[in-house]
């Protein structure tokens, strides 16, 4: 039950802790964007390294990141190894025969399998850099900041805002009733943890029922609590924080604008000036031509 | 077989800024046939302590030899946890909350048959530990357990731990949220199961009143610490120092000890309402050499609603709180209220 560590808070203080929550998700928003426009090696390591910065200044332990990418190691090797047999194009390295089936392993394809990989892991690190920093109530109250303007075209996002903190709020309750009922259902003998997929569904029966039947209860006396104290949805609502940018913010937001610019300069301008080296219809891109041609260089040297 | 624990340490998320000690060092050992009150505020360890013996978690320092079976941090040999749950009964705070069958006598059954018992054996336990907490076994078997009142609902939980008749049972705040009615019928049946099905009790409460009713030995954690561990009588020579750590002290006590400060001395042992009656009883006679019974008259909620509500009103209260009377009530011995006290 402890161990999800995706998208959980970490309470420390740090300057990344600091940044108006605003300005994390534009940030993360383009983040998660740009990843996609990461082409070469280079940039990759560059975005890794900007990120290794970025944590080491929120405080928050590189082991705890690293956590929330295992969970999903699985789907990452596999995406890579779907990505290494289906791609046919690249110079082929090696033939596998299945039955009639012939597979291609090309150079293209490990490429495009490895960089796949590494995108698929900066998003996972970078976004859940902003959930390590940023408490759950901050995150609602800016995103329904930043999708105000949503209004004008009759969509409720103060509704929706309430709705989301409710949920994020009542997941840590929700959690601990969990424990506890599988607790006391384990003292009464229950066996929650052994035999195949159906049978630990039916064995969590026990544990699903009561927890419903609580969470339904939590959520009438949440209902009564707000109507107690004539709590509505209404648009005049202030806020008890308020947010304000600082100096602060605005640098942090410049810095990752300047790394953007940077990825896309790799992607389009690199590429335009300089040739890339012919290797079949294998591609070279970006800064890892200047590598490419320096290692040549290097070897022409050694040998 | 006594219950030794020697030098159990635990801390909850070691390693994170979630980090937090639960116990230190804890060394206590629970004899066969004890009736062991566990009193300290919320977070003082008591809940985790409790949660070590039914083996719901692994100890990370120190052991726990209970009956046969010994609890330590090593992965070997492996501890079979269903002869532990199977003679360590556990009855968490609300226990209402983990009902879910549809029907009274299939939750009561669920743990029998997860000790793999044959289907007869169940069923007889199952009707006995149903009417062990004294609801009818005919009129309440079919029922869903959602339809029943507060109190029945957690006397049905109850049911469902002792029907797995463990040799100690394990109650945390058994009595919470109870009204005093149902309060006294859940305390009847804990005292009424001490001597019919699990020899050795432990109760953790924040009532001290309630905790020296039935208690003979208590034990004080404080700050993942075991403070103090004495019999009844003694503890509350430390009134003063369990005051300071933020927890109450029987009424009775602060009777004696405000009275003492007034410059009377009832003496020392004066724990409960009766032992408080008792000695200003004996006092009376004394000065005014008269003759009182110092017996008479001395009763509870519960014995109030037998002696003094007629049958109507007595039922009225049961219906609200829990239908049905125990059959507890014939062991209790009330004592007589005599006829000029009724007037």
């Amino acid at each position: 039950m402890r161990d999800i560590s995706f998208g959980q808070y970490y309470p420390v203080k740090s300057y990344v802790h600091n940044i108006d929550a605003r300005i994390k998700i534009l940030i993360t928003l383009l983040y998660m964007v740009s990843v996609f426009f990461i082409t070469s090696y280079t940039a990759f390591a560059g975005v890794f390294l900007f990120l290794t910065i970025v944590i080491a200044v929120s405080h928050v332990p590189y082991r705890t990141v690293l956590r929330s990418i295992k969970g999903l190691l699985f789907l990452l090797i596999f995406t890579a190894i779907i990505n290494i047999f289906f791609t046919s194009s690249g110079n082929p390295l090696l033939q596998i025969k299945i039955g009639k089936l012939m597979i291609n392993i090309t150079d293209q394809g490990i490429n495009f399998a490895v960089k796949m990989a590494l995108r698929f892991s900066l998003l996972v690190l970078g976004s859940s850099i902003l959930t390590f920093t940023t408490t759950p109530t901050e995150l609602t109250d800016a995103l329904e900041v930043l999708l105000k303007p949503l209004t004008y075209i009759k969509i409720p996002v103060h509704d929706l805002a309430i709705i989301m903190s409710i949920a994020l709020r009542f997941i840590p309750g929700l959690m601990e009733e969990t424990d506890k009922i599988m607790m006391a259902q384990k003292a009464r003998g229950a066996n929650l943890d052994s035999g195949n997929f159906f049978k630990k569904i039916k064995a969590m029966l026990p544990v699903l029922i009561p927890l419903f039947v609580s969470a339904f209860r939590r959520a009438d006396e949440l209902a009564d609590a707000l109507d107690a104290r004539c709590y509505n949805a209404s648009n005049k609502r202030t806020k008890m924080k308020v947010f304000k940018l600082k100096s602060t913010d605005l640098i942090a937001f410049f810095v990752f604008v300047a790394i953007v610019v940077l990825i896309f300069l790799d992607k389009y301008l690199v590429g335009a000036f300089v040739p890339s080296p012919d290797l079949g219809s294998f591609e070279v891109q970006g800064l890892d031509i200047f590598i490419y041609n320096l290692l040549l260089k290097i070897k022409v040297l050694i040998v | 077989m006594p219950i030794t624990i020697r030098h159990l340490s635990f801390t909850y998320s070691a390693g994170t800024p979630y980090e937090k000690k639960a116990l230190e060092n804890i060394n206590l050992q629970i004899n066969e046939g004890d009736f062991l009150g566990i009193i300290g505020h919320t977070g003082s360890g008591k809940s985790t302590f409790i949660q070590h013996i039914n083996g719901l978690i692994k100890p990370q320092a120190g052991e726990i030899e209970i009956f046969d079976l010994k609890l330590t941090p090593e992965k070997r040999p492996k501890v079979n946890l269903k002869a532990l749950r199977s003679s360590v009964g556990m009855v968490f705070q609300y226990p209402e909350y983990q009902l879910f069958a549809d029907t009274v006598a299939k939750d009561v059954a669920f743990g029998p048959k997860n000790l793999g018992l044959p289907s007869e054996e169940v069923e007889k336990r199952v009707k006995q530990a149903i009417e062990m907490v004294g609801l009818d076994y005919e009129a309440v078997k079919d029922r869903a357990p959602f339809e029943l009142s507060g109190g029945q609902k957690r006397r049905v939980a109850i049911a469902g731990i002792i029907a797995m008749q463990p040799k100690m049972l394990i109650l945390d705040e058994p009595t919470a949220g109870l009204d005093p009615f149902g309060k006294e019928q859940i305390l009847n049946l804990i005292k009424y199961l001490k001597t019919h099905c699990s020899p050795t009790i432990v109760v953790i409460s924040h009532d001290i009143d309630e905790i020296t009713r039935f208690a003979n030995r208590i034990v004080v954690f404080n700050d993942s610490h075991i403070v103090y561990d004495e019999p009844m009588q003694q503890l509350f020579k430390h009134s003063r120092q369990l005051q300071k750590m933020g927890l109450d002290i029987p009424r009775a006590v602060k009777v004696v000890n405000s009275l003492r400060a007034r410059g009377v001395d009832l003496g020392e042992d004066i724990v409960t309402a009766e032992d408080l009656i008792k000695a200003v009883v004996a006092r009376y006679n004394e000065v005014h050499s008269t003759s009182l019974d110092e017996n008479a008259g001395v009763f509870d909620m519960y014995d109030f609603s037998q002696k003094w509500l007629t049958t109507e009103e007595r039922q009225m209260l049961e219906e609200e709180s829990s239908s049905e009377e125990a059959p507890i009530d014939k062991s209790i011995k009330s004592s007589e209220v005599s006829e000029d006290s009724k007037k």
